[in-house]
């Protein structure tokens, strides 16, 4: 499947993508009306030391742990798109996702409320912001598998050769 | 020191009706102008660490920000100016030498506005490069006095060329004023496009090497980097003895400037100041320039056109003269407004002279001594667009190095703050935060559609004078008419008033 790839080499850890991101998922889809009147958190988390930084989203796992450890069945992988879905009305915000997640890509609501954020590779429109609003192309939304076949060593070289690194 | 009187130059303002307290301002500025203040749960700045560089308007996704001159004045005095003013306080405060990057930026005549072009009407046909053939292509290197053939017919007697798609190449900037990503952008555009960019006095880093059928080796006073694998990677060599911003003045790259990759590439320790001397210790007149040249030939087989570049002085003509005697079979000319990395503001503001006025002087001098044809004429120091161009060439150039204008297309936003080596966009600098903002892909497309752009301009504008061939616009000072010219100078500029 698509998924985001970041180009640790180029991220300027701008947090622009935060910014898209949260004015992507907002009822009024305005930039200035998404950050001073709704309380959205953003679903892609920039890692930044120094000069170091990427921007990080879920990774869509074949075999989801969140999925399996969600309590709710909030968390479920569609077999088709493969994109690990989040329904916020089943959600009870107990964290267990968190805990399992080993990329660290769900983050609890930073406005207080009992439920997470997680990217869904917008799929209302079909082409991630982040992706799209990143100032440097230091995000790539590619399929590796339909890219270089199936074969381990040759996605992680592909990749590399992007500058990401792989799920 | 107790007060500074210096004051801001540059005024902050955001409006706070779209400020979402983003931070990426904060996080994109390097001199440390905005900062999230907790308490007030707003956006402050520090108005007097702006360098007026855009990096921040630019980024800010609600377009909140707006950059002015600070609105302070001094009491009106033509003599007196606030710039001259502040200078002095600078001074008073550091005893220092005031620096600055870029090129001169001062209030003085660019004969390039000055010049007007031909364009054909009834009498002879203008040609629209959409639909005809129309040829940019270029060779540099010398050419010699008259053609010998073998048998099948081909030329056997032709010096060493390099071939350019469009007379237009990316002058010297060295990896250690600029980063390696600028310097990734350049090559790989200069590849792509069939065109040279030019080492500067830098050394050639490891992963530049693939590039070199597209690269002119520089080598400077200060010979970083320059072994026998270096000139033998390069299309062409160049020996450069001046440049445009800095005549008579060598350069000075910081040692904070000289990390693990600079420090390789120039062969000089880590964290040590690269000094470029003035002179080349070894050349004290044309005979030592000649042996240079010659070593350098010898060293690369003759397989290899040699190029000098100097800075646009007072007796230019004289000097080009006997560079062309010398051996050389390009000469690069960087006129008084041409870039640099960092330099002493009162030497670029004051020495050197415009390049138009150069160009002219040195193509009708090696015209007059029967050398034209021995040389290859190249020159730069602010050509700021392609009209620019088609001016250099029917003044006598046969091609033109750009530096700025290629660096603005990369991003540069003409702050002048080189020297600082704290660039916002990437270029200037080796801080590698801030290296990568500068991402070689982007570059290289950016600077691949300028010289797409303005080599269609040229091809209009040829075709607007009725002329399908780049050559036969060299040196044609008939396509040009000046305005706003004293005799003297279109005597020097060799072309009529308009209306003539
Ligand atoms: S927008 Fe791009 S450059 Fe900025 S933090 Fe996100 S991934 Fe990095
Ligand atoms: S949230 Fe974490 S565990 Fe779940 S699919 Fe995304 S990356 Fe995998
Ligand atoms: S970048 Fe713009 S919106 Fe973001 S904090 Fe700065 S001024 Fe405000």
């Amino acid at each position: 499947m698509k998924k985001v790839y970041a180009r640790e080499e180029y991220c300027l850890g701008c947090k622009l993508c935060e910014v898209y991101c949260v004015t992507s998922h907002s009822e009024s889809k305005d930039v200035v009306k998404a950050h001073k009147m709704e309380e959205i958190t953003p679903r892609v988390i920039v890692e930044s030391t120094g000069e170091v930084s990427f921007a990080l989203q879920c990774r869509h796992c074949d075999d989801a742990p969140c999925t399996k450890a969600c309590i709710t069945g909030a968390l479920q992988k569609d077999p088709e798109t493969g994109i690990v879905g989040y329904n916020q009305e089943k959600c009870v915000g107990c964290w267990t996702c968190i805990m399992t997640c080993p990329y660290g890509a769900i983050k609890r609501d930073e406005y207080g409320r009992s439920i997470i954020s997680k990217c869904d590779l917008c799929i209302e429109t079909g082409e991630p912001v982040c992706v799209v609003n990143c100032p440097n192309n230091a995000l790539v939304f590619i399929d590796l598998a339909e890219k270089q076949g199936e074969g381990v060593e040759e996605q992680d070289k592909l990749v590399k050769e992007q500058g990401g690194c792989r799920d | 020191m107790a007060l500074s009187y210096k004051n801001p130059e540059f005024l902050i303002e955001r409006d706070y009706d779209k400020c979402i307290n983003c931070r990426v301002c904060e996080r994109q500025c390097a001199n440390e102008a905005h900062y999230y203040d907790e308490d007030l749960d707003k956006m402050m700045a520090i108005d007097k660490n702006c360098v007026n560089c855009h990096r921040c308007v630019t980024l800010c996704p609600t377009d909140a920000l707006r950059i002015r001159k600070y609105p302070l004045e001094f009491k009106e005095n033509y003599n007196w100016t606030g710039e001259m003013i502040n200078n002095i306080y600078k001074q008073a405060e550091t005893g220092g030498v005031l620096l600055t990057g870029m090129g001169n930026p001062t209030k003085k005549k660019i004969y390039w506005d000055h010049l007007l072009l031909n364009a054909s009407q009834v009498t002879n046909p203008s040609i629209d490069p959409l639909r005809e053939p129309m040829e940019l292509k270029t060779f540099l290197g010398r050419k010699p006095e008259r053609l010998e053939f073998d048998q099948e017919g081909n030329i056997t007697n032709l010096p060493p060329q390099i071939e350019l798609e469009t007379p237009i190449m990316f002058s010297a900037m060295s990896f250690g004023s600029i980063s390696l990503n600028a310097c990734k952008s350049l090559a790989r555009a200069a590849s792509e496009m069939g065109i040279m960019y030019n080492t500067g006095e830098g050394g050639l880093h490891q992963e530049l090497y693939q590039y070199g059928a597209n690269t002119i080796v520089q080598v400077a006073s200060g010979r970083f980097g320059v072994h026998q694998e270096y000139l033998d990677a390069g299309a062409a060599i160049e020996i450069k003895i001046g440049q445009g911003a800095k005549p008579g003045i060598g350069g000075h790259l910081p040692g904070e400037k000289v990390g693990e990759e600079v420090s390789r590439t120039r062969m000089i320790p880590k964290g040590t100041d690269a000094l470029s001397p003035a002179p080349h210790h070894d050349i004290y007149s044309i005979e030592d320039l000649r042996q240079l040249i010659y070593a350098l030939k010898e060293a690369t087989d003759y397989e290899k056109p040699v190029s000098v570049k100097i800075s646009a002085v007072h007796n230019v003509a004289a000097i080009a003269s006997g560079i062309a005697t010398a051996g050389a079979d390009i000469i690069a000319i960087d006129g008084y407004r041409g870039g640099t990395g960092a330099a002493p503001t009162m030497i670029r503001d004051n020495v050197g002279i415009p390049i138009e006025l150069a160009l002219a002087a040195v193509d009708s001098r090696l015209r007059e001594e029967g050398l034209r044809n021995q040389v290859s004429l190249v020159i730069g120091g602010s050509i700021r667009n392609s009209a620019d161009i088609v001016k250099a060439i029917a003044l006598g150039a046969d091609a033109v190095y750009i530096g700025s204008a290629a660096l603005i297309a990369l991003g540069c936003h003409m702050c002048q703050k080189c020297y600082t080596g704290k660039c916002n966009w990437g270029i200037a600098t080796q801080r590698p935060d801030l290296v990568k903002r500068l991402n070689p892909e982007i570059g290289t497309e950016r600077l691949k559609n300028l010289i797409r752009g303005w080599s269609h301009e040229i091809k209009e504008m040829l075709g607007g004078m009725g002329i399908n061939a780049i050559e036969s616009l060299r040196g044609n000072r008939l396509m040009l008419r000046g305005i706003d010219l004293n005799e003297k100078e279109l005597e020097i500029l060799g072309i009529k008033h308009a209306g003539e």
